[in-house]
């Protein structure tokens, strides 16, 4: 039985008049054990999907039971079993980090003595040993985030929800993170539901990733699945003078899938790469075309997206 | 009973959270003391042959409960302040994401700004009578209660207002705007017995000019007077309907 089960949710926000169509029919399901993600750009609607499965916000309509309770019937039913990592965090600088994760564990219904062990222990977990008694606004970046999953763990659920884990992290906290999550999963069998704008983060950390671009599940399957939906190599070619002439010129070569411009670059797809350059090479050379350089890569998340929506995820973001 | 452990939960958080606050003693404290010191002895020389509403020798008796009024509007009116913050940091999503009842959320904020005011009584009172404020026992211990009906109803009014309108910016300025009139309509300063009769119609549409003249006479030791009974009763009702107004607002599952 799917520990999520999400069926046409959407949202709409009404901000001074004007409406927001954050979410606009998103339907999928989680296996118990997945870590799966929403990948996609700033204002998809992952958050707002988020909330709506964590009880914080009621769904324009649409409907989604998660660890098998229904949402809308007994939002505590559900609260009672998940956890939640908001994007921007839950903590007061100057509360400290035992303190607050005991008091969570309380919240959730545990008695001091548990709480208090509990907190202990997922503080040796996340690396925060040594660190309970400080302040929180003491704490680094990576520290302090650690702080906000460990209050989203503290009741040790089944299904945690991280929005946006590693964002704002340094490369080494973020796959420090990274091992946290996999190893949550590994050894104690949690469900873990976490969004992301990072290409690299979905690809390395997910089982299973939905991608997620203006309020919809546009694509979904594991990364490898996804990445094969772009049928052989991306080659991208450079050029000085009018890329979209240049688009054209190239589209003529033979064994070519996708042809796309962004900026001065043409990037397409091939079936075999190699071959298929020197065909793009020859009719560069003909058309007189001012190349500057040449990239065959395997796809990436990023051209799965671009595939998918006609913009990169990374032009998106810095 | 949950409800009860759940609202000391919240109420222990925040209550650590003023106590490790360093403005916390100087503003608690000293503010109160400020008024007495400052305020108390131009009362007395006003009141010095009595005017009508306040009887000669009253003074302080007339005086007090107008302070513990003030203290009301100026603390538990703007706890909601700390409710913004938390709305902003995101403490407030992260403990509303738990199983625990929305009504424990506010009422253990509630209770922190009601034992806040019930400490600066104490303090107001103890420095009262060192300028010389004489009232019955009873009536100083009625005076906790009418403090507790003010701070339960603000703060959780306040709270309630918070989540509503969730930026310092607004905040701030509108609750100054309902502040004032509030506090100036109630007679806290001067007895309303001496406003024209337009001023006395209007002060008698706010609940504090019932809540202070209830709480004067119970200094001047009728205690069983209409007087202190409306007076209560105003308090009790308007506590208990902002109670329900910020409950409401605490349980919106979009706040
Ligand atoms: N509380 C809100 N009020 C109004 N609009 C909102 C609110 N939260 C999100 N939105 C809008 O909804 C859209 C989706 O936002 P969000 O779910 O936060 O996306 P993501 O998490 O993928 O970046 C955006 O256009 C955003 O501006
Ligand atoms: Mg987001």
């Amino acid at each position: 039985m799917p520990i999520i089960q999400a069926t046409g949710l959407t949202h709409t926000f009404t901000v001074g008049g004007r409406t927001v169509e954050a979410v606009r029919g998103v339907d999928f399901e989680v296996s118990p054990g997945e870590i799966i993600g929403f990948l996609g750009p700033n204002g998809a609607g992952k958050t707002t999907t988020l909330r709506i499965l964590t009880t914080m916000l009621k769904p324009t309509s649409g409907r989604a039971t998660v660890a098998g309770v229904d949402v809308d019937a007994d939002p505590a039913g559900v609260r009672r079993r998940i956890g939640y990592v908001a994007q921007a965090g839950g903590t007061d600088g100057n509360c400290r980090v035992a303190e607050e994760l005991i008091l969570q564990a309380r919240l959730y219904g545990i008695g001091k003595r548990d709480a208090e062990r509990r907190a202990a222990e997922l503080c040796e977990r996340l690396d925060l040993t040594g660190l309970a008694d400080r302040p929180i606004r003491t704490l680094s970046g990576g520290q302090r985030r650690r702080t906000d999953i460990a209050l989203g763990l503290v009741h040790e659920p089944q299904l945690v929800f991280l929005d946006e884990p590693s964002v704002g992290l340094d490369p080494q906290s973020r796959s420090d993170l990274w091992t946290h999550i996999r190893r949550l999963r590994d050894e104690l069998g949690t469900t873990v539901f976490l969004t992301t704008h990072y290409l690299d983060e979905a690809d390395t950390l997910c089982d299973r990733i939905l991608v997620m671009n203006h309020g919809r599940v546009i694509a979904e399957g594991t990364p490898d699945a996804l990445k094969r939906r772009i049928s052989g190599d991306v080659v991208s070619l450079t050029l000085g003078g009018d890329a979209d002439r240049a688009k054209a010129v190239l589209a003529e070569c033979p064994g070519l899938d996708e042809i796309a411009v962004s900026g001065q670059t043409v990037r397409l797809t091939a079936r075999g790469g190699e071959q298929a350059l020197v065909w793009l090479m020859r009719a560069a050379d003909q058309a007189d075309l001012d190349l500057r350089s040449v990239n065959i890569a395997r796809p990436t998340l990023d051209d799965v997206f671009l595939a998918l929506t006609g913009s990169s995820l990374n032009e998106n973001h810095s | 009973m949950s409800l009860i452990s759940d609202s000391s939960l919240i109420f222990a958080r925040q209550m650590r959270l003023s106590l490790r606050s360093p403005a916390w003693p100087i503003i608690g404290l000293f503010q109160p003391a400020l008024y007495l010191a400052f305020l108390g002895p131009l009362l007395v020389s006003v009141a010095g042959a009595g005017v009508d509403g306040l009887p000669a020798g009253a003074a302080w008796r007339f005086f007090v409960p107008g302070l513990l009024i003030q203290l009301g509007l100026f603390g538990p009116l703007f706890a909601g302040l700390s409710i913004i913050a938390d709305l902003r940091s995101g403490v407030f999503e992260r403990m509303r994401v738990t199983p625990v009842s929305r009504f424990a959320l506010l009422a253990g904020r509630v209770m922190r700004d009601t034992v806040v005011l019930l400490v600066q009584t104490v303090v107001l009172l103890t420095v009262a009578y060192a300028f010389g404020l004489r009232a019955p026992l009873v009536g100083l211990l009625l005076m906790f209660l009418f403090v507790a009906a003010i701070a339960v109803g603000l703060s959780a009014l306040s709270h309630g207002l918070g989540l509503l309108v969730r930026s310092e910016e607004s905040f701030t300025p509108l609750l100054n705007v309902a502040a004032i009139p509030l506090l100036l309509l109630s007679g806290i300063l001067l007895p309303m017995t001496l406003a024209p009769q337009w001023l006395d119609v209007i002060s008698r549409l706010t609940p504090f000019r019932y809540i202070v003249d209830g709480m004067r006479t119970a200094l001047y030791g009728d205690y069983t007077g209409s007087v202190v009974v409306t007076g209560a009763a105003v308090a009790v009702v308007t506590a208990a309907v902002c109670l329900v107004l910020g409950a409401r607002l605490f349980s919106r599952r979009h706040a």
